[in-house]
């Protein structure tokens, strides 16, 4: 049996190992390649108790596979009474003693870190330059108020941020409660309904694509509203900032198929909702740059096919959402014709108001 | 009134005496049944979101049913499942271990299964009735208030309820430890499982009453118009969040401390040696205790409590390493320089130590504010719960169940089919979630329907549920394994593990009474003493003389029954008034229980001295 337990163990062992060697998951992705400041501080604690554990992981195993071989009965010897040992002064303050000493070890910087985590207001001197942002959370998207050198701008689910630099976040909720989470950059912050606002700061080191997820269960599509963090140098943020400040949306679409696509938007009544260009106005996520996104819906690759898919299946998609039943023929197997939500999708696709596109950051990588 | 005794009088009349019985030994057995079955069923809940998350992508249930399925396996687990198997040990084993022939309330010991029960099959009941509840066993606020359909309603009625048998019988076993004690059973020489239960008892008395008012401020919420959770009218979301972990966190040593006792016990008996350093394994349980009230914000890091809160907390948090660890080396230096008996029972008492304390590894881990804020929410944390949980409580269940199963029935279970049950489950349990922790670290967080293609948590999340596969064959085999040791195993008599304490005294099963004379206690493993001193049986402190026994009682039934249906007629009284009428009628039959109960004298009833000499009721 022993043998058989001793086996498994070597499976398990090399199974972890495997993943380990794989990379430690995604790198767009997972907490344990960090690549902005909250990451990083948040991996160093991670090690630095991961090894306290092992040490006394090891300890605690050699003791144990030493009584389990040692003291296990032998043969002949089941009558054998072993002393009545009452216990040991002196071991019971050994094993108080060196785990207070080592909690301190891990106490300190777990201290330091946390309040370093929570300076979330710009200092005096940078205050003017830096850039701060309203997340909002919603059932099952976010939306992004970016106010950057006394202007404002409005988007939703890719969030640029200049790299080098801590962006501060203030974070709320329109609905339920969720949270906002950045593996690869910082840590989560819930985002609460009313009037329990959150701050949290992103600091990425690297230029790139990164993944985002909601963290707190949040309704149906809980596992559905992932976002993306789109890293730019600071001149390409300050580029993207004016051309998305600059858009136009009442600008006319280049193709006949974009043009009619806009007027049937405007029929739909999709407008109610969505808004494009810098209106606050954030009851559905804000399109101005819909064209230029990473996904669609949070989950599918941008591509005409994937948004025809979503404009006429949204509950297929995202169950839950809010946009199902709101427009066109809801009687019907599909809330929009395949003409209809081709043409709406061309139009959409085409509002691209700024050369600097998640694109880049991937390229970048 | 042994078991043989029942069966030979027919079904009508077993169902009978089980639906009325006060005996602690057939209220364990009730606690078994049902906390068996919710079990098996949260297992089976667990076994779909494991098959929906084999695959990235996966389409085998749908969102919103996926929903259901965790929340349902949480609270059907926490409070349907661990919670009255761990009255079902208490129920066996605490009176007998004090040398008491019965808890102090046995009246109450009857209504506290009913009411639990009752809760448990209501809530259940929301599979069949438009849908179960799907906001998490956590019911964060405002998403559980906003919850459509009557799931969420079944979640709060059905809470009110069990958690109020859980309260009852929480403040009876509390009462039993301080009043019921044999001669000379002082304090200090009580065994590890009578001192956790004594110190749970405890947490359960502080711990449950603020479930209830989250429960009630939610049911006022929903079902009556309330605000308390909607900020558009003045309410705030993390009030819930603070009742419910102000609960929820000592729930957790709740369920834990009795099997630390279990396990002291266990592994003192099957090493052959008295407890190592006992004073500090008290003394670590009282402090663990103590500290589980200190420490509930660290459920809330994320949610924005602010720097100094949270480093609080924190320090709070890493301090319960402390007793914890003086715990697990104790339990070692109890078994160093022992005679190891490997066991069924010791088996899994093995099992425990290690997984428990990489539970406890990842317990301090999450302490550090600054990094859970990546873990929090995250598998990270739902492998680190799962390992203290199914890592401690369902082994300690398993080592329980079969450690105390002759008190209950006075057979052994089948050794071999044990250790048969135990190999799949506890590699399997490893499988299952320590992989979780990486996964967690690799970015997917907890309550995901759907992981995507392209994330590299694949292998990862096929590991994890083939483990739980190999989970479900263990318990298979642990339930062949009761059928196969109720044919064809014999009976074992009395003290069949060589055992250190006072439950070990009395015949397997003991007699309805328990013991025919109060055992004087002379020290610690009160058994063991008279075995290396005495003759090997204890002493009695009384004469032998009439034993005042209680009746049996239909009315906790009754009164249960009357909150049921109150609980249904409140829960759709939403849609129609007239439900109400419903509601009503159910608190009626339950008011006019107590009035009964109140009103009529209930004196119980003698076994004669006469009748003890004969031997009466022992076989």
């Amino acid at each position: 049996m022993k043998g058989w337990m001793g086996k498994s163990r070597i499976v398990l062992l090399f199974s972890f190992l495997m993943l380990f060697l794989a990379g430690c998951g995604d790198p767009q992705l997972s907490a344990l390649q960090p690549k902005g400041e909250g990451a990083q501080a948040s991996y160093d604690l991670m090690m630095l108790s991961v090894i306290i554990m092992a040490g006394v992981g090891a300890i605690v195993t050699i003791i144990y596979v030493f009584v389990l071989i040692r003291y296990r009965q032998k043969k002949g010897k089941e009558d054998y009474v072993p002393k009545q040992v009452e216990g040991s002064k002196s071991l019971e303050i050994v094993w108080t003693a060196i785990p207070i000493v080592l909690l301190i070890i891990l106490a300190v910087p777990t201290v330091q870190k946390t309040f370093m985590l929570a300076e979330t207001t710009p200092s005096e001197e940078n205050k003017e330059d830096a850039v701060v942002v309203e997340v909002t959370g919603n059932q099952y998207w976010w939306h992004y108020s970016y106010k950057y050198k006394g202007e404002e701008i409005q988007t939703s689910q890719d969030l640029y941020i200049p790299t080098d630099q801590r962006v501060y976040l203030k974070l709320t909720a329109t609905d339920v409660i969720h949270s906002f989470w950045v593996p690869t950059i910082s840590g989560k912050m819930d985002t609460n309904p009313g009037h329990n606002e959150n701050e949290m700061f992103l600091n990425a080191y690297e230029e790139g694509l990164y993944s985002g997820k909601c963290a707190e269960l949040c309704g149906p599509s809980h596992s559905l509203m992932d976002f993306k963090v789109v890293a730019v140098s600071a001149e390409e943020f300050d580029q993207w900032f004016n051309d998305m400040k600059n858009a136009d949306p009442e600008a006319t679409p280049e193709t006949a198929s974009a043009q009619e696509g806009k007027e049937l938007f405007e029929d739909q009544n999709c407008i109610a909702c969505h808004a494009i260009g810098n209106s606050p106005a954030a009851v559905g996520p804000n399109l101005t740059s819909f064209g230029d996104r990473a996904e669609i819906a949070g989950i599918m690759d941008n591509n005409k096919e994937n948004l025809i898919e979503w404009l006429q299946h949204p509950e297929n998609v995202k169950p839950g959402n809010k946009m199902t039943g709101k427009y066109g023929n809801t009687e019907a197997e599909k809330p929009l014709t395949d003409d209809e939500a081709s043409k709406i999708a061309d139009y959409l696709l085409q509002l691209q108001p700024s050369e600097v596109t998640p694109e880049d950051a991937k390229e970048e990588k | 009134m042994s078991t043989a005794t029942v069966q030979k009088r027919g079904f009508g009349a077993t169902l009978w005496d089980y639906l009325t019985t006060v005996d602690h030994k057939k209220i364990a057995i009730l606690y078994l049944v049902a906390g068996g079955f919710f079990f098996l069923l949260g297992g089976l809940e667990a076994l779909i979101i494991r098959i929906q998350l084999i695959k990235p992508d996966n389409e085998f249930i749908s969102a919103g049913l996926y929903n259901q399925m965790f929340t349902m396996h949480g609270t059907t687990m926490i409070f349907l499942a661990a919670m009255p198997l761990i009255f079902t040990l208490m129920n066996i084993a605490l009176p007998l271990q004090i040398g008491a022939r019965d808890v102090a309330f046995p009246f109450l010991n009857s209504l506290g299964f009913w009411l639990f029960a009752f809760g448990g099959v209501l809530l259940n009941l929301s599979w069949f009735f438009g849908g179960a509840p799907d906001a998490g066993w956590t019911a964060y606020a405002p998403l559980s208030v906003q919850s459509p359909g009557h799931g969420m309603d079944f979640y709060v009625m059905g809470l009110q309820i069990s958690g109020a048998g859980t309260l009852i019988g929480g403040i009876n076993f509390l009462v039993t430890i301080v009043n019921m004690r044999a001669p000379g059973m002082t304090y200090m020489r009580m065994p590890m499982f009578t001192w956790a239960s004594f110190v749970t008892s405890i947490l359960i008395l502080f711990a449950f009453p603020a479930l209830t008012v989250g429960l009630i401020l939610m049911m006022f919420d929903r079902m009556f118009g309330a605000n308390f959770f909607d900020p558009t009218m003045g309410g705030n979301v993390i009030i819930w969040e603070h009742l419910f972990w102000i609960f929820g966190h000592p729930e957790v040593y709740i369920l834990i401390l009795p099997v630390f006792g279990l396990f002291s016990d266990v592994i003192s008996t099957f090493s052959k040696k008295r407890l190592f350093g006992y004073s500090a394994m008290v003394f670590a349980t009282v402090l663990i205790g103590f500290l589980g009230f200190m420490v509930w914000a660290h459920h809330m890091f994320t949610t924005g409590l602010g720097a100094v809160a949270n480093s609080i907390f924190a320090v709070a948090t890493m301090a319960i390493a402390v007793p914890t660890g003086i715990k697990i080396f104790n339990w070692l230096f109890t078994m160093w320089g022992g005679n190891i008996r490997m066991t069924v029972p010791m088996l899994w008492a093995v099992g425990f130590i290690p997984s428990f304390t990489i539970g406890g590894f990842g317990g301090v881990m999450l302490a550090v504010a600054a990094a859970d804020y990546q873990y929090h929410d995250t598998y990270f944390v739902v492998g680190h719960f799962h390992y203290v949980i199914v890592g401690g409580v369902v082994f300690g269940i398993f080592a329980g169940i079969t450690y105390w199963w002759p008190l209950l029935f006075g057979k052994v279970l089948n050794e071999k089919l044990g250790k048969i049950a135990f190999w799949p489950f506890f590699i399997g349990f490893h499988m299952t979630f320590f992989i979780q922790h990486i996964l967690g670290l690799m970015g997917m967080p907890r309550r995901y329907w759907k992981f995507q293609p392209n994330e590299s948590l694949d292998i990862g999340n096929l590991v994890s549920t083939i483990g739980a596969f190999l989970m479900a064959i263990g318990t298979i085999v642990f339930i062949i394994n009761i059928i196969y040791t109720a044919l064809k195993e014999e009976k074992c008599g009395t003290d069949p593990w060589d055992g250190r304490t006072l439950e070990w005294t009395v015949p397997s099963p003991p007699p309805f009474y328990n013991f025919k004379q109060i055992p004087l206690v002379r020290g610690l493993d009160a058994l063991w003493v008279e075995k290396v001193q005495g003759n090997g049986e204890m002493t009695p402190a009384e004469p032998l003389g009439d034993i005042h026994m209680p009746n049996n009682t239909f009315i906790p039934f009754m009164i249960s029954l009357g909150l049921f249906i109150a609980g249904i007629g409140f829960i759709y009284q939403v849609d129609n008034k007239q439900w109400l009428i419903v509601g009503i009628a159910g608190l009626l039959i339950t008011f006019i229980s107590m009035f009964v109960r109140s009103m009529k004298d209930d004196l119980g009833y003698h076994v004669h001295k006469e009748d003890l000499e004969k031997g009466a009721g022992s076989k």
